[in-house]
């Protein structure tokens, strides 16, 4: 008998399950390393939505801080989303521009490219959420998927950094069933998605691939495990599913801490093994 | 006989047992109030479920050990007995996952867990030795037999465990709720259900299940113990996810009853069984 059958189709996720099981997440790692906050990074968009709702459910919308943090005038809309899902939840909302700070140091190198540009935006955002979350005394709850997080769709102690990611194990497509049910504005679910790195980007356009067909194929590989090279039989194509494995191969460096070489009898991250939770 | 169990469903501190130790006061002052005779805490119940490295550091010795003693008094002075988990060490240094059965002063019997997880997300037996033993054994409320979560998962312990008498099974877990897939509950959950309600009607024995709650660094224990009878029919059911102390009672004539409507312990071939088994053994080990 299986606890979950991963062939049952994404259809039948249970929103109120998975809220229930996060909500009481967000809640009991936040409060056992006694704190009572969190600081979300607020997009605009809708995973950062959900986390936002979720957090609110968990903490109180007054201990939730909904950080938006545009880069002029990329898509002006987002900065008005952000700030209705504050309004929304009736959360303390606080907006930085960090067109000041990043174009600071493009000064430097204004030949970067719209990738160096894209990073450094999201580290950025990284800062300014650490900041805060002294100032508010919260934790910085992240707002990373499991598909992105997967395929590496994400920057590096960017948008990746965080104490938590609530919906890290929570595909996109599930994310638009959670969303609804939380009762997160429609416009926000059904907006293109996009990491807001350069105007016009959409997460999609720059994939090549909807976000049905990488969790579709996600689901085949990581949950039911079924070999990739059997998955064209089964209907998914070989080079979108050559695509994704590639993808997910190549960014498992940032799933993972730094390396350090072994060379004493125990070794961080290798042998010296306790959880985070040590003593929680 | 009838007798009031308790079901001691905890929210355990990984790695420290001195704060585990006080909930378990706490809980067993609250059970002793309410005239419980029998008081089940889950697996590991002393010292939270992802110890890793901390094994070793966590790990007590039953025949000396300030702790076990403490609860041992208490199971004395409250005439409350009581089911604990902790990591057992033993004279040769190994390391156990067990569970203790404490009454009036004395320890009655230890239930060293025989499958350790090791795949996906468990990492047993990486710290843990296996307990080699698999006994029944008889209380003051009769007999018994104790396992230890991923145990149930193979019905052999099961069947030895009705076979060897056992009229009641208790079963403790710390079991991470998983599985977002059913309109009505975890997917663990209902795993969990089925497993107890079949144990419980297929031998025609009590089940008192005892799951822990909590999270480990984002594991979710997800907590639903229950008490089942003879019948396969749910008796008691703690909340999903919150810490619960909860009541339900056990008759022995249920037993009686469920035995002489389903006499299936009766009619067991162990003989057969035991040939069988021998065949299957010698043929994987190729001894023929």
């Amino acid at each position: 008998m299986m606890v979950q059958d991963p062939d049952t189709p994404v259809e039948k996720f249970n929103p109120a399950l998975a809220t229930e099981s996060i909500t009481r997440f967000i809640r009991d790692e936040v409060t056992k390393v006694g704190f009572t906050r969190g600081v979300v990074g607020v997009s605009g968009g809708i995973d950062s939505a959900v986390v936002a709702f979720l957090t609110a459910r968990a903490l109180g919308a007054e201990n939730t801080y909904c950080i938006s943090m545009p880069y002029k005038k990329h898509d002006p809309s987002a900065r008005a989303d952000a700030e209705a899902i504050a309004h929304a939840l009736g959360a303390p909302f606080q907006t930085v521009d960090i067109a000041p700070m990043v174009d600071a140091y493009f000064a430097h190198f204004p030949e970067a490219d719209h990738i160096r540009r894209g990073n450094v935006m999201a580290r950025m955002r990284m800062i300014v959420l650490y900041d805060l979350s002294r100032v508010h005394r919260a934790l910085v709850i992240g707002t990373s998927n499991k598909t992105e997080a997967l395929i590496g769709y994400t920057t590096l102690w960017g948008d990746m950094a965080a104490a938590m990611w609530p919906i890290g194990d929570i595909y996109k497509t599930e994310v638009r069933i959670l969303a609804r049910f939380l009762g997160v504005p429609e416009r926000i679910v059904s907006k293109p998605p996009t990491a807001g790195l350069w105007e016009g980007q959409t997460d999609e356009g720059e994939l090549g691939l909807s976000y049905e067909e990488i969790d579709a194929i996600l689901v085949e590989l990581v949950d039911k495990r079924i070999p990739k090279d059997v998955l064209p039989e089964r209907g998914f194509d070989r080079e979108k599913v050559e695509r994704v494995y590639e993808m997910m191969r190549a960014s498992q460096f940032k799933r993972r801490m730094p390396l350090l070489p072994k060379v004493s009898t125990r070794s961080i991250n290798h042998d010296f093994k306790y959880k985070r939770d040590w003593g929680r | 006989m009838v007798i009031k169990v308790g079901l001691g469903q905890i929210k355990p501190v990984l790695g420290d047992v001195r704060r585990n130790l006080e909930t378990h006061l706490k809980v067993i002052e609250q059970a002793a109030a309410a005239h419980v005779d029998l008081l089940v805490f889950p697996e590991l119940s002393l010292t939270g479920y992802y110890l890793q490295d901390l094994v070793p550091e966590v790990a007590l010795d039953p025949g000396n050990s300030d702790v076990l003693q403490q609860l041992i008094d208490l199971s004395h002075r409250t005439n409350v007995d009581l089911v604990v988990g902790f990591v057992e060490v033993a004279a040769d240094y190994r390391f156990f996952n067990s569970a203790a059965y404490l009454s009036q002063g004395r320890l009655v019997h230890i239930h060293r867990k025989i499958y350790l997880p090791t795949y996906g997300m468990f990492d047993e037996s990486r710290y843990l030795a296996a307990g080699e033993v698999l006994r029944a054994f008889d209380t003051r409320f009769g007999r018994m037999g104790i396992l230890i979560c991923e145990d149930l998962w193979h019905p052999s312990t099961l069947y030895l465990m009705a076979h060897d008498g056992a009229h009641v099974l208790i079963a403790v877990s710390a079991s991470p709720g998983r599985g977002l897939r059913r309109p009505d509950q975890l997917g663990s959950a209902h795993a969990w259900e089925s497993i107890n309600r079949s144990a419980a009607q297929s031998y025609m024995l009590y089940v008192v299940y005892v799951n822990r709650v909590g999270f480990e660094d984002g594991a979710m224990f997800s907590g639903g113990s229950e008490l089942v009878d003879p019948f396969g029919r749910c008796l008691v059911k703690a909340k999903t996810f919150d810490e619960d102390l909860c009541f339900g009672e056990i008759d022995a004539l249920e037993v009686r009853r469920a035995r002489t409507l389903y006499p299936l312990l009766r009619d067991e071939r162990l003989d057969l069984t035991l040939r069988e088994l021998q065949r299957i053994y010698a043929r994987r080990h190729q001894l023929e």
